[in-house]
């Protein structure tokens, strides 16, 4: 299958457009947005995304605005609103923070998607990348008592993201030496992870709790080697600091990508493997190298959940994990650039917060039943994403009508 | 692999590396089987024997440049090698338990015919030139409408159909967005994966909340050909789901109708150029429509046989990731029936062996489920540039004027 072409670019790109500001009418100047992925269009898919899932709420009877209300409510997003107060704000306080907590995971694999998306390779892989990294991080969390907390963190955190980055690279590697298509190899490598998490935690298991001989779970992280929280009670499952982790990757990410040469090689063998290998780039070499990266992404947020607030690993957080999945949609929605991706983490993890059933009123909305309404709700989004491209189409025929005869140069159409 | 050997026999000239490199593979694999029952030669010796042999063709095809056959039979002769030592190393009960080929051969063919189904979608869908990432959604759009189906009408014939429409239905809003919207077919398939998995789910939980599917759920029957005496392979078939006979049959099927009818070539050459195809007057959006929603129905089909015809209930999210090992097996069998039924088969096998082998050694147990994955992705390591997908696969057609 091919997918050499990657999905839209980001607003990063809008200086390859040959004619940006072209025309002055409000229809071209939204055209030309359109068509380098700007901030609008998602904006107002999303919420088009959010009419749709409404609707979903009132076929099964239920009323939508007081839903939503109760979801929103749940985020935390609240806090932000200087007229929430009193214990209200507390509760806000909270609920943020957990939201925040489940962003970051979802930025860092959305990363490690979106990077291998500009490079023209299609990345399934992040799940088994964030359990080889949750795999490592328990581990050296979880020896080592007397290491200082600091070392212990990096050393964690430092092993984690290579061990996500050498799994990717596998993928990579043999893309580049035997031409195997990275969307199987990939597949291929989550579910072995998988197992392997599985066998490593499980009854009898090599990494199986010390303490806990019945349960299928990994010893836990030593006190000192716990990531710092710097909002809430460490008690209570404040912030920890990944979510700062999540937004230096995600700066990295842009920077390496538009400003290093090693981005521009990975953005010209997506653009064209022949021209870039025409051009001396090596291509095999890039495909190791961008796969890495983004496994450094994926075991890096591994890292962070298990250092950050779950502490231990259990055979069945393995299983049952779909951050990998998430990811890819994080990365479709956020166009594949640093700063949707953010957006459109934060996004999903408010949505799994809103709807987990400790947090919504069971008489607004049964709770058993709103998990599943969440995954309507991100498919939808990112249908409906991927149909902004008709937006553009519906408003260029029009252009075209009024006799434009150069067809906009944009690379949406041809996606 | 098979195709590109029955290619060069039909030219009359199969070079001599390849040859090589062929005779390496058959001697690693039967330095493996010796090892095992109904022959189980107890000292390794004559295996190690014969994996030298298997590692010798395979340098001799190295050398003579078939990369990839040489490679093979160099794992072949190492494979061989390891598997008949640690075959011999254990006892003749455990082997007898776990090898029983029967038993081995008729698991296959139920881990199998899901992906089978599913394969056979995603081979029809991007031979028209829509790359269908939404199998999974579709598989799972098949389970539970099938199961509900079934469950309300009683029939499983009923339940099947039922299945299969609403398979049908998600392929459908695949097509109206990939083909008509032109929208990126990945970004659409991976959206229709959540919708499924959500929308399956919250029916599920719904309708049936706490207790399940019910016990009495209409099942698909089998088949009971009583030619359990006629060897391992009469017994592998003789008590098998009607559904695992159907997908050999739409296996057949499709290469016939892809390969072998004029409608099919129209399905090709809209996949491999659009342009041309339209040129000629052919119709590239109702051909395209057509696959995709076929290609629904078919992975609804492979669902439908894990709810109704294989566990005989539905859980949520049961496809577990099917869907694309389906779309590994597409890739895998280069584009074709017979190559994809080859992918799936082997997946099944692997899969099956991986069920059996906890009988013989419990402390690794878990570690054997990862096998079908790792032998997969060795396999596809295996296939050196090799697999060519149809080349307007995954790009949108904007119709001219």
């Amino acid at each position: 299958m091919s997918v050499t072409a990657p999905p839209p670019e980001g607003p990063e790109d809008a200086g390859l457009d040959p004619a940006p500001g072209r025309g002055s009418t409000v229809a071209t100047r939204l055209t030309t947005h359109v068509g380098v992925g700007g901030v609008v269009t998602p904006l107002l898919t999303t919420l088009l995304a959010f009419v749709v899932g409404g609707l979903v709420v009132l076929v099964t009877g239920h009323d939508p605005l007081s839903t939503y209300k109760a979801i929103f409510d749940g985020t935390g997003l609240n806090w932000l609103f200087p007229w929430t107060s009193g214990a209200d704000r507390d509760t806000a306080a909270i609920n943020l923070q957990q939201t925040l907590i489940l962003t970051t995971p979802l930025i860092l694999v959305g990363l490690a998607v979106a990077y291998a998306f500009r490079a023209g390779l299609f990345n399934i892989g992040g799940q088994g990348q964030y359990t080889v990294g949750a795999i490592i991080a328990v581990w050296v969390g979880s020896s080592f008592a007397g290491m200082p907390g600091a070392l212990h963190i990096v050393l964690a955190v430092v092993l984690a993201a290579l061990g996500g980055a050498a799994w990717a690279a596998i993928a990579g590697g043999l893309r580049a030496t035997t031409g195997a298509n990275e969307v199987i190899t990939t597949i291929m490598l989550n579910y072995t992870a998988l197992w392997i998490g599985v066998f490593l935690f499980g009854l009898g298991g090599p990494l199986q709790s010390d303490v806990q001989r019945e349960v299928p779970v990994s010893n836990d992280i030593v006190q000192s080697a716990h990531l710092p929280v710097f909002w809430g009670d460490p008690e209570l499952q404040g912030l920890h600091i990944g979510i700062f982790v999540a937004l230096a990757a995600a700066v990295v990410f842009s920077v390496v990508l538009n400003r290093s040469t090693k981005g521009y090689e990975a953005r010209a063998v997506g653009f064209n493997p022949d021209a870039a290998r025409y051009g001396g780039i090596s291509v095999g070499w890039t495909y190791v190298l961008v796969m890495g990266a983004c496994g450094l992404f994926a075991g890096l947020a591994g890292a962070m959940d298990v250092l950050g607030w779950q502490f231990r690993v259990a055979t069945n957080d393995v299983q049952v994990s779909q951050i990998g999945f998430l990811g890819i949609a994080v990365a479709l929605l956020g166009r594949n650039t640093a700063i949707g991706t953010c957006l459109a983490a934060l996004l999903f993890g408010a949505l799994l917060q809103g709807t987990s059933v400790r947090n919504l009123d069971p008489s607004v909305f049964p709770p058993e039943l709103a998990g599943n309404l969440t995954t309507i709700i991100q498919g939808l989004v990112v249908l409906i994403v991927s149909a902004d491209v008709l937006v553009a189409w519906l408003v260029r025929v029009r252009l075209r009508r009024r006799a434009d005869p150069d067809p906009p140069a944009t690379s949406v159409a041809a996606t | 692999m098979s195709a590109a050997a029955s290619t060069a026999g039909a030219r009359g000239a199969v070079p001599r590396p390849a040859l090589a490199g062929w005779a390496g593979i058959a001697v690693g694999v039967l330095a493996f089987l010796l090892a095992l029952p109904p022959f189980t030669v107890r000292s390794p010796a004559p295996s190690f024997v014969l994996a030298v042999l298997a590692v010798g063709a395979g340098a001799t095809a190295l050398r003579g440049g078939e990369r990839r056959l040489g490679i093979f039979a160099v794992v072949a002769g190492v494979g061989g090698a390891a598997g008949a030592y640690a075959a011999t190393r254990s006892g003749v009960g455990n082997l007898e338990t776990v090898v029983s080929w029967g038993a081995l051969c008729a698991a296959m063919l139920r881990y199998a015919t899901p992906l089978t189904f599913a394969a056979l979608g995603g081979l029809v869908s991007e031979r028209s030139g829509v790359v269908n990432i939404g199998l999974e959604g579709m598989m799972l759009m098949g389970a539970f409408f099938a199961a509900l189906g079934a469950d309300k009408t009683g029939s499983w014939l009923l339940g099947l159909l039922i299945g299969v429409l609403a398979g049908a239905a998600l392929a459908t809003v695949l097509a109206v967005f990939a083909v008509t919207l032109r929208a990126d077919q990945i970004v659409t398939g991976m959206a229709l994966n959540f919708v499924a998995l959500g929308l399956t789910g919250y029916l599920y939980v719904d309708i049936y909340g706490e207790q399940g599917t019910p016990d009495d759920l209409p099942r698909v029957p089998d088949l009971t050909l009583h030619t359990d005496r006629l060897g391992f392979i009469g017994q592998a078939l003789d008590q098998q789901n009607l559904l695992v006979w159907g997908s050999l049959l739409a296996v057949v099927v499709v290469w016939v109708l892809v390969f072998r009818t004029a409608g099919g070539l129209r399905l090709r050459s809209v996949g491999e150029n659009p342009k041309a195809a339209e040129t000629v007057g052919i119709d590239v959006l109702r051909t395209r429509y057509l696959a995709v929603i076929a290609s629904g129905g078919l992975a609804a089909l492979g669902g439908a046989f894990l709810s109704i015809g294989f566990v005989h209930s539905f859980t949520q999210n049961m496809t577990a990731g099917r869907g694309f090992i389906a779309l590994a097996a597409v890739i895998f069998g280069r584009w074709r029936p017979f190559g994809a039924l080859a992918a799936t088969l082997l997946f099944g096998f692997a899969s099956a062996l991986a069920q059996r082998l906890p009988e013989f050694s419990p402390s690794a147990a878990t570690l054997f489920q990862a096998l079908p994955y790792v032998l997969t992705l060795i396999a596809v390591a295996g296939i050196i540039g090799r697999s060519r997908p149809p080349a307007a696969d995954g790009v949108p057609y904007r119709r001219e004027g």
